[in-house]
């Protein structure tokens, strides 16, 4: 199995959660990490630049019709919904879902569509039920799905909402997430 | 579209055959448009209306123009905000009015149009810049009933908190309130806002160039469609624009990965303004 793309949502809680997942992965990961975090309609676009300084990979905020290239971390834009469309992203300003845009789900289930069993999908702290569905629809794909450990997370909402009802792989507190990652994509070469 | 290729999925080919055939039988060209955000508007369109499979939809509208409306209206609709990024806005008054304000006469398109919160934005500011009675806006959508709602001029009212926050954030210089009428659960804006609105259909992928324009806003437009057809609008847009003349795209849209990228200088770094240098 080789994995062409992880998909990373959250809510509240997710700065400091993202500090350690994308604290802990290698300069050369041979993936694209892309970031749904919820924010607020109005936030500035400050986000990637201060996850940049806790990572080693290049971190920038997604534009839409951006190629999407391994070794490279994008963060959603606020106020926008974040879709993959094939090799690249396409934002969408449909409605919220679920009161959120971005919408976790939406990220998920578009990357299952553009990825199929080639996604990982990584839920992780949050107060709400969003990623549930998106992380059902990567499961049906064939792709794999993480789940924070609700017991150390901020929010246990959404992980546990994802527990509930999706047949997930793993159950990893934060610290184990990037090994697992690099664990997952070992022996695969970075793609120009 | 694609060449065709073994291990599709149902959905894929069905989704695929739905836009040629509405395509050959109506002329609506939904073929270029992305499929990411297509795909999920198809799969919440047949929910809603209760239809089995997208076959079944295709069936339905090849033999029933209301159909086809239905589903092109689902398709196109957009949704925003007045005074949405309101650092374009300020950016706006702040960077290309004084460039405006040496014309005597000024024609701007607006591609595009969702239910009209941009253009009567712009219509707010250009009053304010004391500006409009020489302003003509040309507002544009391909769809025809979102025209009508947009002539309209009506929002929800509690909308309104939201879009007043944005005015003062764009840099409004008088009260929001000012500008509309509240009636029950409704905000209706007045009517002099639209006294230099033109509304008419227009099809971006399809239409041609229709005048010359000192400004061309297309904001959260292209972002429905996929590459080539974003290509192909650029085209348009870039025809349709004197030199100089200013071009705006949303937030998070860029020219960079488009043809005419060096076409255009920005007008500051951050707010998507172009200004035509080619």
């Amino acid at each position: 199995m080789s994995f062409q793309f992880v998909a990373i949502g959250t809510s509240l809680g997710g700065f400091r959660a993202l500090q350690i997942v994308l604290g802990g992965l290698p300069r050369d990961l041979p993936l694209p990490v892309a970031v749904v975090q919820h924010r607020s309609p109005d936030d500035s676009d400050a986000l990637a630049s201060l996850l940049a300084s806790y990572t080693q990979m290049p971190v920038t905020e997604i534009e839409d019709k951006e190629p999407i290239q391994s070794g490279h971390i994008y963060i959603c834009p606020s106020n926008y919904h974040v879709l993959v469309d094939g090799a690249h992203f396409a934002l969408s300003t449909d409605a919220p879902v679920l009161h959120a845009r971005p919408s976790i789900d939406m990220f998920f289930e578009s990357a299952a569509d553009s990825f199929a069993d080639r996604v990982i999908g990584i839920l992780l702290t949050g107060m709400s039920k969003d990623g549930t569905a998106g992380l059902k629809r990567i499961k049906q794909r064939g792709g794999y799905a993480v789940v924070q450990d609700p017991a150390g997370a901020e929010g246990r909402m959404m992980p546990e909402a994802a527990i509930g009802s999706v047949a997930v792989d793993r159950i990893l507190a934060l610290g184990d997430i990037a090994p697992l990652l690099v664990e997952l994509c070992a022996g695969q070469r970075t793609e120009v | 579209m694609q060449a065709a290729r073994h291990g599709q999925s149902v959905e894929e080919i069905e989704l695929q055959l739905l836009l040629e055939a509405i395509y050959r039988h109506y002329g609506f060209d939904f073929r270029n448009y992305a499929l990411s955000s297509l795909r999920r508007r198809v799969r919440d369109f047949i929910r809603l209306q209760h239809v089995e499979s997208i076959s079944v939809l295709q069936d339905r509208i090849l033999r029933d123009r209301t159909w086809l409306d239905r589903f092109v209206h689902a398709l196109s609709v957009n949704v925003s905000s007045m005074f949405r990024d309101p650092d374009f806005y300020r950016t706006f008054r702040k960077e290309v009015v004084p460039f405006l304000k040496t014309y005597p006469f000024i024609r701007f398109w607006l591609a595009g149009i969702s239910m009209g919160e941009e253009v009567y934005s712009l219509a707010i500011l250009l009053q304010e810049e004391g500006i409009y009675d020489r302003c003509r806006i040309y507002a544009t959508d391909i769809n025809d009933s979102v025209l009508k709602t947009a002539k309209e001029g009506i929002y929800p009212i509690e909308s309104m908190q939201m879009y007043t926050n944005n005015y003062i954030k764009a840099g409004g210089i008088r009260t929001f309130s000012d500008y509309y009428t509240a009636a029950y659960d409704r905000a209706l804006l007045k009517a002099s806002l639209q006294n230099n609105v033109v509304f008419a259909q227009h099809n971006l992928a399809s239409d041609s160039s229709f005048n010359e324009f000192h400004v061309i806003l297309c904001r959260n437009v292209m972002i429905y469609f996929n590459k080539d057809l974003q290509a192909h609008v650029h085209d348009l847009l870039h025809q349709s624009l004197m030199m100089f003349g200013i071009l705006g795209l949303g937030a998070r849209e860029t020219i960079r990965f488009s043809p005419h990228e060096h076409d255009y200088e920005e007008v500051d770094g951050a707010s998507k303004l172009y200004r035509r240098i080619m």
